[in-house]
């Protein structure tokens, strides 16, 4: 059999596997299908990690309801208790969902999401640029680190690369990608996939010719153009979608919905980033409502279409959503919060031992605080990774320790983390 | 004897008829070159008039930008733009939020209309950078106001830098970007923009902010590895403390908009950087951005990014040096420190080694297309979607300025879809600037497709043989954008 008989197979297979999801029955049947403790499908593994980049409110997110500091730190902010109206609904006796992720809580019931709280980068820097170089590199302290952990992950993967194993959503890549492996960028904006120029076949062809050489430029522009052809394929599968009751294409929406189609259709790509602004809320973040609700509001969402995007992919996907630190635990003078420590990573997919909120949690009274201001760091980012990346993608530590140099290993905590 | 003469004389004028077009490639490809780093790309005038006052003599020129004459054409431009002579206290008053006078509250309307309002002053300033990028004669000053805006970077989202952003441009990096880096860093150091942008305005004895002293060292001076320690910073912080933007209302200096403010500042005692600092206020910090101008990290730092921009993505260490002997020599004089550079082997055996930013591709191709440019909107659009928008680095450490920060698959289809809508004339380059388009009703001129004979003029003896060769295969009207979408116009 040769290669490409191989991969059509494949990408019939998977177009088959993704056909029985029915697509009226909530994002989660694939999941449902699948249970919680089983093993997935069989299909590469993969993993979609989203960047929140600003500093989401990780306290507002998964709420410690059962903390009376959380109360008096945020009069005016804080997500009320399960029993009150308008309150978090309870994830466990302990704590609660911001409401405004309502859609994620089928997904929570089915095990499908988990939550490590009080986790982030152990390096002290509240710069949003440095911490989240940090966050990219995987080398939290060290700046100088040139490429981004997801290139090295993408290196230490078994079997052979191709130009689309690692794809991101923007107009440029992300530190997080930089690197010696190939990876592509895709724009997935509503209206990014009209016809352009570059796709029609007199300018290709002349385009083609001129970018023949096997060069860095060369390579870029072959890349951009196999991507641009699966993304317009996207787009003629994207009417019947629209038919069966598509969503708005709110920003996020639209693009998630697109991404998950795009990987649950192509089984080559193995890794998938995106990020996303907008969480930085020093001033008027609001409580149950307000700014940052609508925010969490957009990205619960997209999640779960991004999850019905990927159909039967979903059993083997994890989706990562992190942040590059936390923020203040009082909020401050002008009802918003200031950049603070430790924040909660949020970890859904197939293949998660969900309904659980993982991690040490320190508490926040005066005396447990970080630097006696913020929500401490009791998981590394590294650690929580490690923990994900070991089991699912089937990295030894030895190949951990090289997309993640010098980082403290998994803790015991996290053992069962996925359900492999 | 006299047949064999003859033959000779055949053969030689022969080799000179091959040598002929060799060389004349060579000149222009230094014309190039030269046009590539000094300037934001060749116009077909700047392209003949460098071939015929010699590199040499332009790099001159260059240098001593007061001594060229600006065209009427951007002269005129600028003046249109009525918000640039306005300084920061003005600036704030007419464009910035309105305040509760008297107990009296601005209804939401008002906050609203304030904030339309206030989006003029940040349009004028974009279209005053483009406009002079594109057609300022004195394309070295250009590139070295986006090369120090870009050093010293402050976001135009940031609360009142949206009408602050272009009087910093005019007012605290334009004048020195060829001058001395000690006045540079002053100049921005007391500038409301980096003031409000880096949070010093909130840095007071009993709450330090330690961003700004922070980013001073690591980004607009010393490095990061530049050897200093986190007391360091925060020493430097507390050194700073005091330093503001004047409150609106200020009585006693109501026409300044920076101000040091004695009561916020921590006057106890302090080591900086190994030194003794006496308590005198004010005078402390300029002490400390002395110390920091002069110090050879800083002269090594700054080297580095100038090679980094006009020679190589990693430049050559031994270049670095020189310039940073060069740098300490003349107590940071810019022009003197580029002398050098533009003298050097390096600079001149690096020609298309760089890959262009976002801004550099766009400018540089509207440019070598020679289209009349009276609205920016268009060519700042792209620039977004490029990754690059004019004034919107979040980031403190500006934009990279290297291949593997901006080379990506996408960009690539993007800049060659740029290349077909300017080439094709569809962008809508020539409307009025607003608001007489608006007022009149008219459509947005569209101008004429780009002649390819005019990029055959400057680039037809230097283009790459398969480029060539693709673009003589090619109907006409795809040929210009064939040509500034191709790998060659890519680099600089």
């Amino acid at each position: 059999m040769t290669r490409s008989e191989f991969s059509r197979r494949l990408v019939v297979r998977a177009a088959l596997a993704g056909a029985i999801v029915p697509l009226g029955r909530g994002a989660w049947a694939a999941t449902a299908e699948a249970g919680p403790g089983r093993s997935g499908s069989g299909g590469p593994k993969r993993l979609i990690v989203i960047l929140l980049r600003g500093a989401v409110d990780g306290l507002n997110v998964v709420v410690p309801y059962a903390d009376a500091a959380y109360y008096e730190a945020r009069p005016t902010i804080a997500i009320a208790r399960p029993t009150e109206p308008g309150g978090a609904p309870a994830l466990d006796g302990h704590f609660g969902l911001h409401p405004a992720l309502a859609a994620l809580l089928p997904l929570w019931r089915e095990r499908g999401l988990a939550f490590i709280h009080a986790a982030g980068s152990p390096d002290p820097n509240r710069s949003h640029f440095e911490a989240q170089r940090y966050i990219e590199n995987g080398t939290p302290g060290c700046s100088t680190t040139a490429d981004g952990w997801m290139n090295r992950l993408l290196q230490a993967l078994p079997g052979r690369r191709g130009p689309t194993d690692a794809i991101m959503v923007g107009p440029t890549l992300a530190r997080i990608l930089f690197g010696a492996a190939p990876v592509a960028n895709l724009p997935l904006g509503p209206g990014d996939a009209r016809s352009m120029p570059i796709d029609r076949p007199l300018l290709a062809g002349a385009f083609g010719r001129l970018y023949a050489a096997d060069d860095a430029l060369g390579a870029a522009y072959r890349e951009g153009r196999s991507a641009r052809a699966r993304l317009l394929g996207d787009l003629a599968r994207e009417q019947d979608i629209a038919a069966a009751g598509s969503p708005p294409p709110a920003s996020f929406a639209a693009r998630a919905a697109r991404l998950g189609r795009l990987i649950g259709g192509d089984e080559r790509i193995r890794l998938a980033f995106v990020g996303l602004g907008g969480w930085d809320t020093h001033v008027d973040q609001g409580g149950g409502k307000g700014q940052l609700a609508r925010h969490l509001g957009a990205l619960g969402d997209g999640l779960a279409l991004l999850a019905r995007g990927l159909g039967a992919a979903w059993r083997d996907t994890v989706v990562v959503v992190l942040s590059e630190f936390g923020r203040t635990v009082r909020e401050n003078g002008d009802r918003g919060t200031d950049h603070g420590h430790g924040n909660v990573i949020w970890v859904a997919g197939g293949a998660v031992n969900g309904g659980q909120v993982y991690g040490e949690w320190p508490g926040l009274a005066a005396g447990q605080l970080y630097q006696r201001r913020d929500l401490e760091v009791t998981t590394d980012f590294r650690a929580a990774l490690a923990a994900i990346l070991g089991p699912h993608m089937g990295l030894a530590d030895r190949q951990l320790d090289l997309v993640f140099p010098g980082a403290p290993p998994a803790g015991a905590g996290l053992a069962q983390l996925l359900a492999v | 004897m006299a047949h064999r003469f003859a033959r000779l004389l055949l053969a030689a004028g022969a080799l000179i008829a091959l040598l002929g077009p060799a060389r004349a490639a060579d000149a222009d490809r230094r014309v190039i070159h030269v046009l590539n780093r000094l300037a934001f790309g060749p116009t077909v005038d700047d392209f003949n008039y460098v071939k015929a006052i010699g590199v040499e003599r332009y790099i001159a020129e260059q240098l001593d930008p007061a001594a060229i004459d600006e065209p009427i054409a951007l002269r005129f431009a600028l003046a249109q733009l009525d918000t640039r002579g306005l300084d920061a206290v003005a600036l704030r008053q007419l464009y910035g939020p309105l305040r509760t006078v008297d107990g009296v509250r601005p209804t939401s309307a008002e906050i609203r209309a304030r904030q339309v309002r206030a989006q003029r002053v940040v349009r004028q300033a974009e279209a005053a950078r483009v406009l002079e990028a594109v057609l300022s004669r004195r394309q070295l000053q250009q590139v070295m106001v986006n090369f120090w805006f870009n050093h010293f970077n402050v976001f135009a989202g940031d609360g009142l830098d949206r009408v602050w952003v272009g009087d910093y441009e005019e007012q605290a990096i334009r004048p020195y970007a060829l001058g001395r880096f000690r006045d540079l860093l002053f100049a921005v150091a007391k500038h409301p923009a980096m003031l409000i942008y880096l949070d010093n305005t909130q840095n007071v004895a009993r709450g330090l902010n330690e961003n700004y002293a922070r980013e001073v060292m690591e980004l607009h001076t010393l490095g990061v590895d530049g050897g200093y320690t986190q007391n360091d910073v925060t020493t430097l912080a507390r050194v700073f403390t005091g330093w503001r933007v004047n409150p609106p209302n200020s009585a006693e200096f109501p026409g300044v908009a920076a101000v040091f403010e004695g009561s916020r500042h921590d006057y106890g005692p302090k080591v900086f950087l190994g030194r003794r600092l006496v308590a005198q206020g004010r005078a402390e910090g300029e002490e400390a951005l002395e110390m920091l101008a002069e110090s050879p990290a800083t002269a090594h730092h700054i080297s580095y990014e100038l090679a980094q921009y006009f020679v190589a993505d990693a430049p050559p260490p031994a270049l670095v040096e020189r310039l940073a002997a060069r740098f300490l020599a003349t107590g940071g004089d810019i022009r003197a420190v580029l002398a050098s550079l533009f003298a050097s082997p390096e600079f001149w055996d690096s020609a298309g080694q760089k890959y262009k930013t976002p801004y550099e591709y766009v400018i540089s191709a509207v440019r070598a297309a020679g289209v009349p440019v009276n609205n920016v909107r268009p060519l700042l659009g792209w620039m977004s979607r490029l990754g690059m928008p004019l004034y919107g680095c979040q980031t403190p450490d500006g934009y990279q300025d290297t291949e593997e920060a901006w080379l990506s698959p996408e960009a690539t289809m993007q800049r060659i879809n740029f290349a077909v809508a300017l080439a094709r004339g569809f962008l809508p380059l020539g409307a009025e600037p607003e608001p007489a388009a608006a007022e009149t009703g008219r459509e947005p001129r569209r101008p004429d497709p780009v002649d390819p004979a005019r990029l055959d003029r400057i680039f037809g003896a230097t283009l790459s043989g398969s480029t060539s060769a693709v673009v003589a295969a090619a109907p006409p009207v795809l040929r210009a954008a064939l040509i500034l979408g191709s790998p060659d116009f890519m680099h600089r």
